[in-house]
């Protein structure tokens, strides 16, 4: 029998396109798999209002919940707006082997006006980094560079 | 259509959204320095994704089945509800800043204003939207004084950027007689206090840039009425040209 819990640890091979070694769970993205009129509704919350990946994820929830057997919905909401709280610490930790810096407990303060956070750098774990730009590779991250070890690398930026 | 006014509201923040998006993306491939071209186009990323929520409710509220593809590509230009200074050509690396800035905190404290929103549907936007739109304004505050508090040649064309776009700022606090209801229902905040809020940090920033406001303070408006600098029409042979040339497309 098909259950919540089977969903779930399917669901949990179902990575970001852009970042695979994150689940969906792990991301925060995942917010809810409830049984209503008949079908699986899966419920999922985008990072960001233009991020591309969201209709591959959507897909690919689909695909694999296909291959159980289940038939399932998406449905995307917006509220409550998704934060990099809900970033799992296991996917913190994927983040820094995978060489992304995960985000840092604040919302990133500009260069001009305050200290900017300071990011310890995932190859060297060096404080000693600075920000190159504050957007980069993809909506959620910032582009930021070693100045110990000369690794440039992604930060994944706080949201909240 | 059951409630007129907000659809009419809506329309106006997707359009905003939509059309300033579409201006950034022409910085694709063109960005000064690599890191910009990239920060210009998340930006726009941000605003068509914010764009495609607004749409989308706009289609609801307006009930003839319509999505944000629909409103996006198969309107006529007198139906964009956007205000002019959002389709002001990009110019300069300066003018797109200057553009950018007096949009993004005007945009700041309206969604910081609809989260309260009475209705469900634009406070969720918002609460989303605004996380991206804090980003985008400190980005664009940092680069108007590092322009205007930086070189006599950055300087100069940072000045000539303000004296340009102010006069498009006053539409962007346009409000017509049917939303006073919507006021009234607590659905959305009187301009008046965006306005302040608006002034104060447009202020505070131009002076730490030592740029000055143009003494003439003549004032252009017509976008919010669907009438359009020439501007318009080329983008939008731009944004529209697959779904006119291949209707229904889909990738």
């Amino acid at each position: 029998m098909v259950t919540k819990e089977s969903i779930l640890s399917w669901l949990e091979e179902v990575c970001d396109p852009e970042i695979p070694v994150l689940s969906l769970a792990d991301l925060g993205v995942l917010r809810g798999v409830e049984y209503l009129n008949n079908e699986w509704l899966i419920t999922i919350t985008p990072t960001y209002s233009g991020c591309p990946a969201m209709k591959t994820m959507e897909d690919d929830i689909l695909l694999k919940l296909k291959d159980h057997g289940v038939q399932a919905k998406v449905q995307l909401v917006l509220s409550p707006a998704w934060t990099t709280d809900w970033l799992s610490e296991s996917g913190r930790k994927k983040l820094k082997e995978f060489g992304i810096a995960p985000p840092e407990a604040e919302v990133d303060k500009s260069v001009l006006f305050a200290a900017p956070t300071v990011v310890p750098c995932p190859r060297c774990n060096s404080l000693e980094t600075k920000m190159v730009s504050q957007f980069g590779s993809t909506a959620c991250k910032a582009h930021y560079q070693c100045l110990i070890c000369s690794e440039p690398f992604d930060y994944f930026k706080c949201l909240k | 259509m059951k409630n007129e006014a907000l659809y009419n509201y809506v329309l106006r923040l997707g359009d905003d959204s939509l059309i300033l998006g579409q201006r950034l993306g022409e910085w694709c491939g063109h960005g000064p320095i690599l890191e910009e071209d990239i920060a210009m186009t998340n930006i726009s990323l941000d605003l068509i994704g914010q764009a495609m929520s607004l749409l989308d409710y706009a289609g609801e509220l307006e009930g003839q089945g319509k999505d944000h593809d629909a409103l996006a590509f198969l309107r006529f230009e007198n139906e964009y509800r956007n205000a002019l200074l959002l389709e002001q050509p990009n110019g300069d690396f300066a003018n797109t800043m200057m553009r950018q800035f007096l949009f993004d905190a005007f945009r700041k404290p309206l969604y910081e204003k609809l989260l309260e929103s009475t209705d469900k549907q634009i406070a969720a936007i918002a609460e989303k939207s605004l996380k991206e739109t804090k980003y985008h304004l400190k980005h664009t505050s940092e680069w108007i004084i590092r322009l205007g508090d930086g070189t006599e040649e950055s300087h100069q064309r940072a000045q000539t950027a303000l004296d340009h776009l102010w006069r498009y700022t006053n539409e962007l606090f346009f409000e017509t007689t049917e939303d006073v209801s919507l006021i009234a229902s607590g659905v959305v905040p009187s301009m008046n206090d965006i306005k302040a809020q608006w002034s104060k940090t447009v202020l505070s920033v131009l002076e730490e840039a030592t740029l000055v406001i143009p003494s003439n303070n003549w004032q252009f408006e017509g976008g919010r009425r669907g009438v359009h600098s020439e501007h318009l029409g080329f983008l939008l042979a731009d944004l529209q040209y697959m779904q006119r040339a291949y209707p229904n497309m889909k990738w």
